[in-house]
C-alpha cells in the first residue's frame, strides 16, 4: 500500500557514493594539473608547501565545521570567534608580560579555553534556546566581531614582548624534516577528527542527529549533549587555528578572520559533507581547504583574474559545489 | 461495454520488484467499484497509476474506449479523473477557500477574486452537506472536516471518475456514513467512483462491484450482491483468516510490571490509567487521534507528560527515551520512516544506533561486532535484502519493520511497546511479526500493541484498552473481544447504530 522501494540498483548507487567521496580528490588533481600548465613555478615544493601551510587555519576550523554540519547545524561565527580569540590571547600574553615558555603556554591555553567557551555558548543557545543555528551564530558573529573591535579600540592588538614573539614565531614558520608545523598541526587535528567522527559512539550519534533528529531522539541518542558538543569541538578547533595563526603576523585586527566562515563552510561542502547533515567527510574537508588555497594561489600566479576577487571566486565555488552535490545526490 | 475508464494488463515494477502484475479492470459510469486488498496488495499503486501519479511499466489505459497515457496527475485531472488522497494534503495556515483554489485561483484583473472563490466554496461544501466556513483556517478544522475540504477540492474540477483512497481511515462511523452519502450522490450523478479500502463492512455498504487484489495480482471481480464480508476476507488473504494470528501464549500472569496512574500529556491525553502484566500482550485501540501514541510517548519521555508511572513497585519518571531504555522499556514508533530508521544510512548503522554502548571497545565502536549483530539480525528476523550495503530507505515496509524490531531488541527490553506494528507491511510479513510478538510474550516480556486494525487487536491481544478523545474509554477482556465492543468504546456508538444516527443527521 505505502510500500516504497527506491528504484536504484546497488552497483549504480555504490558508484555514485564513491563519486561523492572521490570528487574532492579528483578536483584537487585537476587543479594541480591546471596550475602546472599555467605557471611552471606552481609545481615547486616550496610553492606547494606554502599553499598547504596557508590553508592550515581554514582546514583546522573546517574540521570542526564538519562536526557541526554533519550534525545538522551551522556555525557562521567562526571568523569572528577566531579574531576575538586571537585578540584575547595576545592581550593575555601582553598582560602577563613574560617572555618565557610558561607565559606562552598560559596564552595558548587561554586561546583554546576561550574558543571552547565561545563554542559552548553557541551550542547551549542553539540547543536549550531551540533557535535556528543560523540565527544564533549570526548573532554571535556580530557579538564576537564587535568585542574584538572594542578590545582593539578600532586599531590593532600586537604582541609587545619581542622575546615572546621570537619564541612563538617558529610555530608558524618552523618545520620538522622540512614539513612546516602548521601542516603537522592540521594533519593531527584532521586525524583526531576522523577518529572521533568515524570510530566513536559520539561520532555515530552526530551523524544520526544530522540524518534525522527524530530518529536519533527515539533511539535514545542524547541529542542535546551531542549537539552542544559539536559546537564545542568547533570552538576548540578555532582555538587551535588561532594558535597557528597568531605567530604569522603577531597581531589581531578588526579584519582578522574576515570571511573565514565562508571558507570553512566551503571547504566542508567541497569535501562532500552534506550541508543538511547526516554525512561527514573529515578528509574531504581537509582537501576542500587545500583546494580553496590552491585556487587563490593559481589566481595569484596567473593573470586571468585579479587576486582581489579571491573572495568572489570562493563564493562561486561554494555555490557550484552545492549544485554538484545535489546532482550527485539526486541519483540516490 | 460503455466503460469510462479501462485498465488492461497493468503492471508496475520498482527496480526488480514487481508490485502490480497484469491487472485489468473497467469502471462504468454511475457505479461504485471497490478495490480491496491487504496492506501491500498494490491498491494504492493501482490507484496512483489510474490517476496519472505513476506511469505503468506495462499495460494500457483506455478512457471512453480510446487508449490514453497521462503525463501526470494534472493531465489526468484535465481528463476528468480525480484522486482523493489518503493523507490530508492541505496547507494548514490557509483558509478553506484558499486551499480549495490553491494553484487554480480565480482571478479578476490579475488579482485573486476572493469573493467569488468564497461563494463557490460555500456552494460546493453545501452540496457535500456541510456548513464549514470558507474563511476558517484549515488548521482549526477537525480531521473529518479537513477530509471533506479535500474531497471538495478534488470535486472542484469537472470529473467523470473520482477515486477515494482509504477515505475513512480517520473518520468515526458517523462521519464515514455521511461520506457514503456523498459517494452515493456522486454515483447518482453518473460519476464513476473507485473506492479503495480494506474495511469490508464499508465496502459492503457502499460498493456495487468489488475487485480483490492480493500481492499485486487480480484475484476476482464480483458483484456486491451475494458477496459477504467473510468471503471478501477470504479472497483478500487467500486462506483461512484464523491462521494469520498465532496462538495467544498462555503466559499472561497476574504479576504487574507497569502501572500508569492519571497520566496526562498536555493537549492529547488526560487521566489515563492502566496496568501491564508480565507475559501479556495488551492492545490499545481507538480512532486515529485518540491519543494512544501520545500517551506512550509521554510515558517513555518522548513528550512532556505528568502522572504516576510505577515500574516494579518503583515510581519512575523518564526525561528521554534513553532513560526509558535503560529501565528496559522500548517504544517502536508508528512512523518508521520519520522516527524509527535513518533512511539514508545503511542497515548496520541503523541496527546498532539505539544499543551503541554494547558495541564499544574502549571509546571506539567495534565494527566487527556490529557486522556480526547484523548477520544475526538478518537471520533471526528474516530481513530480506539484496545487499547488506543497502540503505534502510531502500527496504520494503515489512523489512523496515523487521529491522526496527531487530534494532530495539538489541536493547534486551522487558517491556516492548509497538505502535501500529503492521502498517504498510505485506501479509506474509504480518504473520511473521505477529508470531514474533507472541514469542516476546511467551518469553515473559510485557508487550503493548497499539493498533487501528481491530482484527489485529482481537487476534493478537489478551486484553484491549480502548481510548477515545484522549481518555481511556474502557477495557475489553479476552473473552469479550469483538469488533463491536471496541468500536463502541472507541466512538461511544454501536456500529449498527452509527448508520442510523448518520441517516438521522443527513
Amino acid at each position: 500500500m505505502t510500500e516504497t522501494v527506491l528504484p536504484t540498483r546497488a552497483e549504480k548507487r555504490k558508484f555514485k557514493m564513491d563519486m561523492r567521496a572521490l570528487s574532492p580528490f579528483i578536483a584537487l588533481i585537476v587543479l594541480i594539473i591546471a596550475g602546472a600548465l599555467i605557471n611552471p613555478d606552481f609545481l615547486t615544493a616550496s610553492n606547494l608547501l606554502n599553499v598547504v601551510t596557508r590553508s592550515a587555519f581554514i582546514a583546522i576550523i573546517a574540521v570542526g565545521a564538519t562536526f557541526v554540519i554533519a550534525g545538522g547545524g551551522l556555525d557562521l561565527s567562526v571568523g569572528s570567534m577566531a579574531a576575538l580569540t586571537a585578540g584575547v590571547m595576545i592581550l593575555t600574553l601582553n598582560n602577563l608580560g613574560g617572555g618565557d615558555v610558561g607565559t606562552l603556554a598560559i596564552g595558548l591555553l587561554a586561546a583554546i579555553a576561550l574558543g571552547a567557551a565561545c563554542g559552548l555558548a553557541n551550542g547551549l543557545i542553539v540547543t536549550f534556546g531551540r533557535i535556528e543555528p543560523f540565527i544564533v551564530t549570526l548573532g554571535t558573529m556580530g557579538i564576537f566581531r564587535s568585542l574584538v573591535i572594542w578590545l582593539a579600540a578600532g586599531g590593532t592588538i600586537t604582541m609587545r614582548n619581542f622575546e615572546l614573539r621570537e619564541l612563538y614565531r617558529p610555530v608558524y614558520f618552523g618545520n620538522i624534516f622540512g614539513i612546516p608545523y602548521p601542516i603537522i598541526a592540521f594533519l593531527v587535528v584532521a586525524a583526531i577528527g576522523a577518529l572521533i567522527l568515524y570510530r566513536t559512539s559520539f561520532g555515530r550519534h552526530v551523524v544520526a542527529l544530522g540524518s534525522n533528529e527524530d530518529v536519533a531522539r527515539y533511539s535514545g541518542v542524547p541529542i542535546w549533549r551531542v549537539r552542544t558538543l559539536t559546537y564545542v569541538i568547533q570552538g576548540i578547533c578555532v582555538g587551535i587555528a588561532v594558535l597557528v595563526y597568531v605567530p604569522r603576523l603577531g597581531s589581531a585586527t578588526p579584519t582578522t578572520g574576515l570571511l573565514w566562515e565562508l571558507q570553512a563552510i566551503t571547504a566542508v561542502v567541497i569535501g562532500g559533507t552534506a550541508l543538511k547533515g547526516g554525512i561527514g567527510r573529515v578528509w574531504g574537508t581537509v582537501v576542500g581547504a587545500v583546494i580553496l588555497e590552491l585556487v587563490a594561489n593559481i589566481m595569484v600566479l596567473s593573470n586571468f583574474v585579479s587576486e582581489f576577487l579571491v573572495g568572489a571566486v570562493q563564493g562561486a565555488i561554494i555555490i557550484i559545489a552545492m549544485l554538484v552535490q545535489r546532482s550527485v545526490h539526486r541519483g540516490r | 461495454m460503455d466503460s469510462v475508464l479501462r485498465a488492461e494488463n497493468i503492471s508496475k515494477s520498482f527496480g526488480p520488484i514487481e508490485v502490480l502484475s497484469g491487472i485489468s479492470l473497467d469502471l462504468r459510469p454511475g457505479e461504485v467499484l471497490a478495490v480491496i486488498g491487504e496492506n501491500g496488495a498494490g491498491k494504492s499503486t493501482l490507484m496512483r497509476i489510474l490517476s496519472g501519479h505513476l506511469p505503468p511499466t506495462k499495460g494500457s489505459l483506455h478512457l471512453n474506449g480510446q487508449p490514453i497515457t497521462f503525463s501526470g496527475p494534472v493531465d489526468a485531472e484535465a481528463h476528468g479523473i480525480v484522486l482523493v488522497h489518503q493523507e490530508i494534503l492541505l496547507a494548514p495556515d490557509l483558509t478553506v477557500a484558499q486551499n480549495l483554489f490553491l494553484g487554480r485561483e480565480i482571478r479578476r484583473f490579475g488579482f485573486v477574486d476572493d469573493k467569488s472563490m468564497r461563494e463557490r466554496t460555500r456552494a460546493i461544501l453545501h452540496e457535500l452537506g456541510t456548513n464549514i466556513d470558507p474563511d476558517r483556517e484549515v488548521s482549526r478544522l477537525s480531521i473529518a472536516d479537513r477530509q471533506l475540504v479535500q474531497i471538495a477540492r478534488a470535486l472542484l474540477v469537472p470529473h467523470t471518475v473520482v477515486a477515494f483512497d482509504e477515505p475513512t481511515a480517520v473518520l468515526t462511523p458517523i462521519e464515514a456514513e455521511s461520506l457514503f452519502e456523498i459517494i452515493r450522490k456522486l454515483r447518482s450523478q453518473g460519476v464513476a467512483v473507485l473506492y479503495i479500502s480494506h474495511r469490508l463492512n464499508e465496502v459492503k455498504a457502499v460498493a456495487d462491484r468489488v475487485t480483490v487484489l492480493r500481492d499485486g495480482r487480480h484475484i476476482a471481480t464480483r458483484d456486491i450482491e451475494g458477496l459477504e464480508p467473510l468471503e471478501m476476507a477470504r479472497l483478500m488473504v487467500g486462506r483461512d483468516m484464523s491462521k494469520l494470528y498465532p496462538e495467544k501464549p498462555e503466559t499472561a500472569s497476574d504479576q504487574v510490571v507497569l502501572t500508569v496512574r492519571d497520566m496526562a500529556v498536555p493537549g492529547y491525553v488526560e487521566n489515563a490509567s492502566f496496568t501491564l502484566r508480565r507475559g501479556e500482550i495488551l492492545g490499545f485501540g481507538g480512532l486515529i487521534g485518540a491519543g494512544r501514541t501520545e500517551l506512550f510517548e509521554g510515558i517513555v519521555g518522548l513528550r512532556p507528560g505528568q502522572g504516576t508511572v510505577t515500574l516494579d513497585d518503583r515510581n519512575v519518571h523518564f526525561r528521554d527515551a534513553r532513560e526509558a531504555m535503560a529501565a528496559g522499556i522500548v517504544y517502536l514508533s508508528e512512523d518508521r520512516k520519520g522516527k524509527g530508521l535513518l533512511l539514508q544510512q545503511n542497515l548496520r548503522i541503523n541496527l546498532s544506533l539505539a544499543a551503541l554502548d554494547k558495541f564499544g571497545r574502549g571509546s571506539f565502536i567495534d565494527k566487527g561486532a556490529e557486522e556480526k549483530a547484523l548477520d544475526q539480525a538478518i537471520k533471526d528476523f528474516d530481513i530480506r535484502t539484496r545487499s547488506r550495503d543497502l540503505l534502510a530507505g531502500q527496504l520494503s515496509g515489512g523489512n523496515q519493520q523487521k529491522l526496527l524490531l531487530a534494532k530495539m531488541m538489541l536493547l534486551e527490553p522487558r517491556i516492548v511497546i509497538i505502535d501500529e506494528p503492521t502498517r504498510g507491511v505485506d501479509i506474509g510479513t504480518k504473520e511473521q511479526i505477529y508470531r514474533f510478538i507472541a514469542s516476546l510474550a511467551a518469553e515473559g516480556k510485557a508487550v503493548v500493541v497499539i493498533s487501528s486494525e481491530m482484527q489485529e487487536l482481537i487476534g493478537l491481544c489478551h486484553r484491549v484498552v480502548v481510548m477515545r478523545n484522549g481518555r481511556v474509554a474502557g477495557e475489553v477482556a479476552q473473552a469479550d473481544l469483538s469488533e463491536d465492543a471496541i468500536v463502541y468504546l472507541a466512538t461511544g456508538v454501536h456500529e449498527e447504530r452509527a448508520a442510523e444516527i448518520a441517516a438521522g443527521h443527513a
